[in-house]
């Protein structure tokens, strides 16, 4: 495995609104290698995609303020670029492919003029070359009839559909890192299905390094090597994803895994972790995970445990690991 | 789109009727007597009454509508009481000076307003916002012969740079444009408000959405941004706005052309109505009721070429 493509060290996202200060996310950091596919989990509300988009830089500021971090691609820190420059690496070098494929296009221009858009933004394309290769982009998505669906608005076109469009503008110039912030969770399950085949498909010819959001693990069994757990704008676990899914350790994962749906567990007998994540506005000592952890003892509420590397490749931050016992059927039965 | 325009050339017929049977009744209610405009001050009443049994004033306004009606089946709108000429050719006379005044009053208007409104939204808060904001507030409440007066005032007498009497000549003329300037600057300005106020915030409202965010994701640069996903999108609704201040346009030209002299169908009407020159008064009804559809037909047709969705497919 070769060197990160992309690093986030120590992230801090901040919202100021009406006085209140939000610290959405705090100390995130990982390293995406090079032909990666790394999973970025987490229940509803934990930061992913204001994680993402502080990446790409897209958070409008105010109220998103960027205290602190890093974010390293291609030997330098995004956050230190100017507008210019980083605007030169979105949509060319950078793809992003949205949680919302209803709203994500322009409702006013046709599917393939927003491609040849991206196209003569970065690849120089123009005319005939640009709206060729905009059919073909649509080819590469499995969209069917591409030659006639590059006029088509999309009004016309369905949500799967419309996410397959924008996957083809993301790849649109062979972006060395794509960032697909849970492109399924809108869909119907088969079609999440299919787009999930389609980006491993991809993510495998083209050797794109791909970060993806999802609160889904089952998603991420199947389709990534690394794995990033967050909880309440923090890491609470991360490492690959055949150590971790053979032997998490944060009670949080180990939760998330029993919540995950089996084919086996067919009465419903899903184990959702109790309680919920706290709102960024409550100033958390300890671990942010202690009021709904089994494990929770007065150390974890008073200080704040660190990750640390428990076993090579696995890094985890909870006072507790390692321990044994604790394991996705554990916390099933 | 043929079958579109068909389908609300149809639907606007009993609109046109409804307008004309209302302007009809309206001008019966009226004071003033049409016979004894027709028959001279001096006339004796005999005369007069025969005048009125004449011209079938005298039978009950739905049976009069019916002839109306009838004659203007065949093209005939009558002839005016006053200048004895046919209200078609006083009608044609006047109907250019106005198209001429609407596009000189919406050819600066519409784009200056659209520019404001978008300005102000991307600086929003900023000086120039509140600038843009008080301005189309005063705009929007001061009446519109109040622009006027305060125009010819410092344009016309003050500053005596453009005359404000009458059309010069056609547009095309440096009289006819100096002519125009006062009145379409006045007529203009009534549109300046409003244009700019719902420019502002629909762009404001369209910057929020998420394809903008992609737009930005693709790495265009803020202006393209602003201009091709932000104001492009915003328009759809700025179109429909300028579609339901028509009536209020034309409404504005009758009092402008009152008070500049301008001889278009807005003062053909005010001098029809004040004499009781009856044919004349329902000819220009008739004249500003097609002038509405119309117009209301170019806005809906620009609206679904704005937007996709509003396309059938
Ligand atoms: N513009 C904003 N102003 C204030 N708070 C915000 C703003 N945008 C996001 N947040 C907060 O940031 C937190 C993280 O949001 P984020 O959208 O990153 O969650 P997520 O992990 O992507 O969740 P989901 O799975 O629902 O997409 C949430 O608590 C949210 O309330
Ligand atoms: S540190 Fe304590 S409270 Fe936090 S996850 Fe570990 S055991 Fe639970
Ligand atoms: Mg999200």
């Amino acid at each position: 495995m070769a060197d990160p493509v992309l690093s986030l060290r120590d992230l801090d996202v901040r919202f100021n609104s009406d006085g209140h200060q939000l610290r959405v996310v705090n100390g995130v950091g990982f390293d995406l290698m090079a032909g990666q596919t790394l999973g970025l989990v987490g229940e509803s509300g934990c930061g992913k995609s204001v994680t993402s988009l502080a990446i790409m830089r897209l958070l409008a500021s105010p109220p998103a303020e960027i205290a602190g971090g890093e974010v390293i691609f291609e030997n330098r820190d995004l956050l230190k670029l100017s507008k210019r420059e980083m605007r030169e690496l979105r949509g060319g070098r950078m793809g992003m492919i949205f949680q919302e494929p209803m709203t994500s296009l322009n409702p006013v221009y046709t599917c393939g003029s927003q491609i040849i858009e991206s196209l003569r933004r970065h690849s120089g394309l123009t005319g005939k070359a640009a709206r060729e290769r905009a059919i073909e982009l649509l080819e590469t998505v499995r969209l069917p009839s591409p030659e006639k669906r590059v006029d088509d608005y999309p009004h016309q076109l369905s949500g799967g559909q419309r996410q397959r469009v924008m996957i083809a503008l993301a790849l649109a110039n062979d972006p060395t890192v794509l960032i697909a912030d849970e492109p399924t969770t809108a869909l119907d399950v088969t079609i999440q299905a299919q787009i999930l085949d389609l980006l491993r498909d991809l993510q495998e010819r083209t050797g794109t390094a791909v970060l993806l959001i999802t609160h889904d693990l089952g998603v991420v069994a199947e389709t990534c090597q690394a794995v990033v757990v967050m909880y309440a704008g923090t890491v609470v676990e991360r490492g690959d994803v055949s150590s971790i899914f053979a032997d998490p350790q944060h009670p949080y994962t180990v939760g998330l895994m029993a919540a995950v749906p089996r084919m086996d567990a067919i009465q419903g007998r899903l184990t959702a972790i109790p309680g919920s994540v706290p709102p960024p506005w409550e100033r958390v000592v300890g671990c942010r995970f202690a009021p709904r952890c089994p494990l929770a003892d007065d150390r974890c509420r008073n200080e704040r445990p660190a990750l640390r590397e428990i076993a090579p490749g696995h890094e985890i931050a909870c006072w507790k690991a390692p321990i044994e016992g604790v394991s996705a059927t554990g916390g099933q039965s | 789109m043929i079958e579109t325009i068909l389908n609300r050339i149809l639907v606007s017929i009993p609109v046109l009727f409804g307008v004309l049977f209302l302007g009809f009744a309206l001008v019966q209610l009226a004071p003033g007597d049409p016979a004894r405009v027709q028959a001279g001050p001096t006339a004796p009443p005999e005369v007069v009454e025969q005048i009125r049994a004449e011209m079938g004033l005298d039978q009950p306004v739905i049976v009069q509508f019916g002839k109306y009606m009838e004659r203007l089946a065949h093209g005939d709108l009558g002839r005016s009481l006053i200048s004895n000429k046919s209200v078609t050719s006083e009608l044609a006379a006047a109907i250019v000076p106005t198209i001429e005044l609407m596009v000189a009053s919406l050819f600066w208007s519409i784009p200056l307003g659209i520019a404001m409104g978008t300005l102000a939204a991307v600086w929003r808060g900023s000086l120039f916002d509140r600038f843009i904001m008080a301005i189309s507030v005063a705009g929007v409440s001061l009446p519109i012969f109040f622009i006027c007066l305060i125009l010819i005032q410092f344009l016309g007498v003050k500053f005596p740079l453009f005359p404000f009497i009458g059309r010069g000549g056609p547009l095309w003329t440096m009289e006819g444009l100096r002519h125009i300037a006062l009145p379409a600057l006045s007529l203009g300005l009534i549109f300046i408000g409003p244009v700019s106020r719902m420019t502002r915030s629909s762009v404001l409202e369209v910057l929020r959405l998420d394809h903008v965010r992609t737009a930005r994701a693709k790495g265009l640069p803020e202006r393209q941004v602003i201009l091709r996903h932000g104001l492009r999108n915003a328009l759809i609704p700025v179109v429909t706005l300028v579609g339901l201040q028509i009536g209020y346009l034309l409404g504005g030209a009758v009092v402008t052309e009152t008070i500049f002299s301008y001889p278009g169908i807005g003062r053909l009407a005010v001098g029809a109505i004040l004499s009781s020159d009856f044919p004349l008064t329902q000819g220009t009804i008739l004249a500003l009721a097609v002038g509405f559809i119309l117009v209301n037909l170019i806005v809906d047709i620009l609206y679904t070429q704005l937007d996709p969705r509003a396309q059938k497919t």
